[in-house]
C-alpha cells in the first residue's frame, strides 16, 4: 500500500511540474539563480545515486564494497567509450553476474 | 533517460525549414532507442520487489526515466517513502524549465496543454528545441514523445515479466544496472564543465559521508547541498582571481 502512495505521489507530483513549465508565464522561472539550481541539482542528484547505490549498503547505515563496484567500473568504462545507454548497462550487469558466480564458485 | 539521447539527431538540424520526413526520422531514432531501455526500468521495478503494476504505473503516469529510477532505487534500499518520493520529485524539477522553453516554441492551445505536458521530458526538449522553426519543434515534439512513451511503456511490461520469472536479480548482477543507469545518465553532464564535475564530485562525498548518520534516502537529498557549495567557492574563486589581476 505504502508503495502505491508513493508512485501516485511521484506520479502527481511529476506530472504538475511538466504541466507548470507549459503553463507559467515566461519569466517566473527565468530567474538566474533557479534556472542555474535548476540546471546542476539533477547531476549532484544523480552523482549521489550512482555512488550510493554501487557502495550503500543494503537496508542499513554505512558503505559495503563488493563485485558491484567491479560492474560499475566496467561501466564507467563503457561511458568512456561513448558506448549506447543499453550496453554500458548491460555491462555494469554482466562484470557483475560473471564476477559473483565466479566468487561464488 | 537524459544521457540516451544521442547527438546524430542534432548534428542534422538545418537552418531553414526542415522537411517532416527528416524530423520524423531524428523523432523516430530518439524514440525506438531511448524506448527500449525501459527494459532497465522493468527489471529494475522487479529487483526493487515492486509488483509489474506497480512498475508499469510508474512508467506510464510519471514518465520521466531518472526519477522513476530514483524512487524505486530508494525504496529497494530500503528508504522512507517520503524520503525516496522527494528524491524522485526533485528529479523531475528540470522538466518545469523545458516545458517552460517549449511552451513558446509549441505556441500549444490552452486545451491540449494538459496532454502534452506528459511528454515534456529530457528527449523530446532534446530533439524539438533544436528545430529551426514551429512546424518542425511540433512534430519533433509530438513523434518523439509519442514513440518513446508507446515503446517505454511496452519494454518497461517485457523487463518487469521477464525479470519477475528469472528470479533472484543479484544473481544475474541485475543490482548493478541501477548505479549504471546513473552513471549513463550522469556522463553527458560531466562534459559539460568544471561546474558540473565539482557539483558531481561533491555531491558523490556529502551522500557517502551523510550513509554513516541519517536514515536510507536522505543521503540523495542532502547531495543537492553541493549545488550552493560549489557555486559559493567559484564566485570566491573569481573574487580572488579578480583581485590578483587588480
Amino acid at each position: 500500500m505504502t508503495v502505491w502512495i508513493a508512485v501516485g505521489a511521484t506520479a502527481a507530483g511529476c506530472y504538475l511540474m511538466k504541466l507548470l513549465g507549459l503553463s507559467v508565464p515566461t519569466g517566473l522561472l527565468e530567474r538566474p539563480v533557479v534556472r542555474r539550481f535548476a540546471a546542476l541539482a539533477p547531476v549532484a542528484l544523480l552523482a549521489a545515486l550512482t555512488v550510493l547505490q554501487t557502495l550503500g549498503r543494503q537496508h542499513g547505515h554505512g558503505l559495503q564494497l563488493d563485485v558491484r563496484a567491479a560492474g560499475l567500473a566496467a561501466a564507467a568504462v563503457a561511458v568512456l567509450l561513448r558506448a549506447p545507454f543499453l550496453v554500458v548497462v548491460g555491462a555494469a550487469v554482466l562484470v557483475t553476474a560473471l564476477l559473483r558466480a565466479l566468487l561464488a564458485g | 533517460m537524459s544521457a540516451v539521447t544521442q547527438p546524430p539527431a542534432m548534428d542534422a538540424v538545418a537552418p531553414t525549414a526542415r522537411p517532416t520526413a527528416a524530423v520524423v526520422r531524428d523523432s523516430l531514432g530518439v524514440g525506438i532507442a531511448v524506448g527500449i531501455s525501459g527494459v532497465a526500468f522493468g527489471v529494475a521495478g522487479a529487483g526493487a520487489q515492486l509488483t509489474v503494476w506497480q512498475t508499469c504505473a510508474l512508467s506510464l503516469l510519471v514518465f520521466t526515466g531518472a526519477s522513476q529510477f530514483a524512487l524505486v532505487g530508494a525504496l529497494a534500499a530500503g528508504a522512507a517513502p517520503v524520503a525516496a518520493v522527494a528524491g524522485a520529485l526533485f528529479l523531475g524539477v528540470r522538466n518545469s524549465f523545458y516545458g517552460l522553453r517549449l511552451s513558446e516554441r509549441l505556441a500549444l492551445p490552452r486545451a491540449v496543454r494538459p496532454f502534452a505536458a506528459q511528454l515534456v521530458i529530457d528527449e523530446t526538449a532534446a530533439v524539438a528545441l533544436v528545430q529551426p522553426d514551429r512546424r518542425s519543434t511540433r512534430w519533433g515534439f509530438t513523434v518523439t514523445g509519442l514513440s518513446l512513451f508507446a515503446l517505454w511503456n511496452l519494454t518497461t511490461l517485457a523487463g518487469a515479466l521477464g525479470a519477475g520469472a528469472l528470479g533472484d536479480p543479484a544473481a544475474y548482477g541485475l543490482d548493478a544496472a541501477g548505479p549504471a543507469v546513473f552513471l549513463a545518465l550522469l556522463a553527458p553532464r560531466l562534459r559539460e564543465g568544471g561546474a558540473e564535475r565539482a557539483v558531481a564530485a561533491v555531491g558523490a562525498v556529502l551522500s557517502l559521508a551523510a550513509t554513516f548518520v541519517v536514515p536510507a534516502g536522505v543521503p540523495v537529498l542532502l547531495a543537492l547541498a553541493a549545488v550552493p557549495l560549489v557555486a559559493l567557492a567559484l564566485r570566491y574563486r573569481a573574487r580572488r582571481g579578480a583581485e590578483a589581476v587588480r
